[in-house]
């Protein structure tokens, strides 16, 4: 019988709101978070539509409970926040004798300070402090400090579907024995880096996304942090925590089609939806939502469209993507909207897919565009898919 | 454990195209250590090479050379760990953008992200099967390969294909230096250990490893553990957990013939290599590599090639000698190597012969 893993901690941060319960209120009140940028100097500022967190970086400070200091960027920050929420929320501290794990995932790492010192970095000693910071793993090394994690940490990047493989990793790895325990998620703030290249791409939206929508034009990005805890059976016996659901499925493959583009049918979508539902056991059917990727591009969605249906045939569960809500969030995307998923069957709803007008002329379904609240919701998909073709796809289950 | 059956080496040695260590090692004195590139059209459709980056070259190129090695056409997985991913690319951004915000050619922004590598190798396959980047210092390529045996352990793979990978720039470099990490001005390679200065001798270069489930014709040796252990508050020593590391396929710290280290002239941490081995293997040979590739996140790579071809040609040569003892025996070989005193990682290769 393989090792179940249930999910007994979730934190997040984003435009939504700065912890799980705001998040979930903007959800059932279908309010957006999505605005002008404040919080970054870009000449992007009056174009752009974002999911932006409304809070300065002095401010992330202070809701991560840590003194201003150098070397700490925003991302570091939004991810620290999350963690700890999740953490706090699976009572990681009050049991120490658990071999616990962080995987965490990002892709601009400590970007949004490295390029305001680059000049300075080139030119003086005056902001060394930042030049540490710059990579990857330095927001997760700060989260495993912060948490006391020691028995394994990294950190991935693929993409936007980043943090949904962090997910799966950590699935894996107690499900092989390695952990008993898991703090898995993503964080990603916003940087001029990455706003200047999805708008170099032209796949930015100025108007608020419209995902699976016929005259969709892209999407808008997002920014905030995420994680989930995942537990062994063994390790839940220990600590008494009551599970909010569980992670029965799990599938990563690739489009191995185009750098930034998915193949019109979608290939690596159906693959890693199909992988996904042999590890679970469960058949299509089975599925009663799908939350999906669907970034509001003319190529996502379409393929991620096609992949549906042919794994679902006549069949097709509810659909809504929710990055309308909380714009596309990248390294987060697959962290932040697995919580989405989770709450849909803690909350027995589903959420809308906002802003559609007029399906998509080669499909043949069409999302959810209104709020079902009190609807049976047991199993729900999880869809990530990013850039390079790394498509990863999460079920889970209401317990 | 699985069968290390194919290796691709781009390095600042001239390991590309060869099997086995090259005839003639290069040493010079530099910034740091630069790879020797092959022939990339050789490897690469030329009009799709003209608008690769240079890691991304590197990169394909050293995978194609393990598959074909290993005979493997289409792996089951695809790992890359880096540490940086590509520098070149992200310097370049942030060039235009730091400057003067006008940044309108997508294409080193699209190559900047770290899971290109992992993609563009796929899409050369035309491999839809499992495909992660991992991106944490020192730990990128040992959490590939952690990822990689568990594929193994799940019954999910016959072959991976991992890969660590990490380039330098003068410009990364230049910046760097301001925090300690590498010497301060040019030093030539293998005198790195004649005045063990502050600092380590920066390098680059991408390893690709066909892992296998089989042993086949092209084995060089078996992977059998990978840790890596995160030195939360200090008091982390490898020498607490080596016992039980070994411990898992039945080795004692007796039976490890050769300690592999990441000693890379940095008179601040080198020191914590000698106690480590001096602790356990004071009487064994203690060989070091990291004079021929240079320090990066990924050199472990370097080291796992290193150790492979020992175990496979059952040869110990002397430019690897970090002490005097030469082995009675080839069989197991530990490698060690260590960042600053916080990510510390451990490999068990074992000759199959």
């Amino acid at each position: 019988m393989a090792q179940r893993i249930f999910v007994t901690g979730a934190g997040i941060i984003s435009c939504l709101g700065n912890n799980l319960q705001e998040n979930l209120a903007s959800l059932l009140g279908t309010k957006s978070g999505l605005g002008r940028i404040h919080h970054i100097d870009t000449l992007l500022k009056d174009d752009l539509l974002v999911g932006e967190v409304p809070l300065s970086l002095e401010a992330l400070f202070g809701l991560a409970g840590l003194d201003i200091t150098e070397g700490y960027s925003r991302n570091a920050l939004l991810g620290m926040i999350a963690a700890k929420e999740a953490a706090a929320n699976a009572r990681l501290q009050e049991n120490p004798g658990l071999r616990t794990g962080l995987i965490s995932a990002t892709t601009v790492g400590g970007m949004d300070q490295c390029e305001l010192y680059y000049q300075d970095f080139l030119a003086n000693d005056t902001r060394n402090a930042y030049i540490d910071s710059y990579d990857c793993a330095d927001s997760t090394e700060k989260i495993a400090r912060e948490l006391g994690i020691a028995d394994f940490i990294t950190t991935i990047s693929t993409a936007c579907s980043s943090a949904a493989n962090a997910l799966m990793l950590g699935a894996r790895m107690i499900r092989t024995g390695k952990l008993d325990r898991v703090v898995a998620g993503g964080c990603e703030s916003l940087t001029k880096f990455h706003l200047n290249g999805f708008n170099a791409l032209k796949i930015l939206d100025k108007e608020p996304s419209r995902p699976f929508d016929q005259n969709r034009a892209g999407l808008n990005l997002g920014e905030g942090a995420s994680y989930l805890v995942l537990e062994s059976e063994e390790s839940l016996k220990k600590t008494g925590n009551l599970p909010l659901c569980e992670l029965v499925g799990w599938g990563n493959s690739c489009e191995a089609f185009h750098q930034t583009a998915s193949s019109p049918e979608g290939t690596g979508a159906y693959l890693a939806m199909k992988k996904a539902l042999e590890v679970s056991g469960l058949k299509p059917e089975d599925i009663d939502y799908i939350n999906a990727h669907g970034t509001g591009t003319d190529n996502n969605d379409l393929s991620e469209g096609k992949a549906i249906e042919k794994l679902f045939g006549d069949r097709i569960p509810y659909v809504s993507s929710t990055k309308p809500f909380t714009g596309h969030t990248t390294s987060a995307a697959g962290s932040t909207e697995a919580i989405v998923s989770i709450l849909c069957i803690q909350q027995q709803a589903i959420w809308p897919n906002l802003n559609f007008k007029t399906p998509i002329e080669e499909l043949h379904f069409s999302p959810v565009t209104n709020l079902l609240p009190n609807h049976p919701v047991n199993v729900v998909m999880s869809n990530s898919f990013g850039f390079g073709g790394n498509d990863t796809s999460l079920i889970f289950v209401k317990i | 454990m699985a069968f290390i059956n194919g290796i691709g080496l781009i390095s600042p040695q001239k390991t590309a195209e060869i099997h086995g260590f090259p005839a003639e090692i290069t040493g010079y004195t530099a910034d740091y250590l630069k790879c020797i590139e092959p022939v990339y059209r050789n490897y690469i459709d030329p009009i799709q090479a003209r608008r690769m980056s240079r890691l991304i070259k590197m990169g394909i190129t050293s995978a194609k050379l393990s598959l074909a090695e290993a005979e493997c056409t289409m792996p089951d997985a695809i790992i890359t760990g880096t540490g940086l991913g590509s520098v070149e690319d992200t310097e370049k951004i942030l060039s235009e953008i730091t400057l003067e915000e006008k940044f309108l050619n997508p294409t080193p922004f699209i190559q900047s992200t770290y899971n290109t590598i992992s993609s563009q190798v796929a899409i050369q396959l035309k491999c839809h099967n499992y495909n992660s980047t991992y991106v944490h210092r020192t730990f990128s390529f040992e959490s590939g390969l952690t990822d990689a045996l568990m594929q193994f352990d799940e019954g999910m793979a016959s072959n991976v294909l991992v890969g660590g990978i990490d380039e330098m720039t003068m410009n990364h470099l230049h910046i760097t230096r301001r925090i300690g990490q590498w010497k301060m001005g040019p030093v030539h390679n293998l005198e790195l250990l004649k005045h063990h200065t502050p600092g380590a001798l920066p390098g680059e270069g991408a390893a690709f490893f066909l892992l296998g489930k089989e042993k086949t014709g092209s084995s060089y040796a078996r992977l059998l553990e990978v840790k890596t252990s995160f030195n939360l508050n200090g008091s982390f020593k490898p020498e607490f957990i080596l016992p039980c590391f070994l411990g898992k396929h039945d080795i004692t710290v007796h039976d490890i013939d050769l300690v592999l280290l990441g000693v890379n002239g940095d008179g601040d941490n080198d020191p914590y290599y000698d106690r480590f081995a001096n602790h356990f293997f004071p009487g064994k040979p203690q060989a070091w590599y990291k004079h021929l590739c240079g320090e990066y996140h990924t050199a472990t790579g370097f080291g796992l090639y290193v150790a492979s071809n020992m175990l496979r040609h059952q040869h110990y040569p002397e430019i690897f000698q970090y002490n005097a003892f030469n082995p009675s025996r080839l069989k197991n070989i530990l490698i060690y190597n260590h960042f600053r005193n916080v990510n510390h990682s451990l490999m068990l290769v074992q000759g199959i012969f």
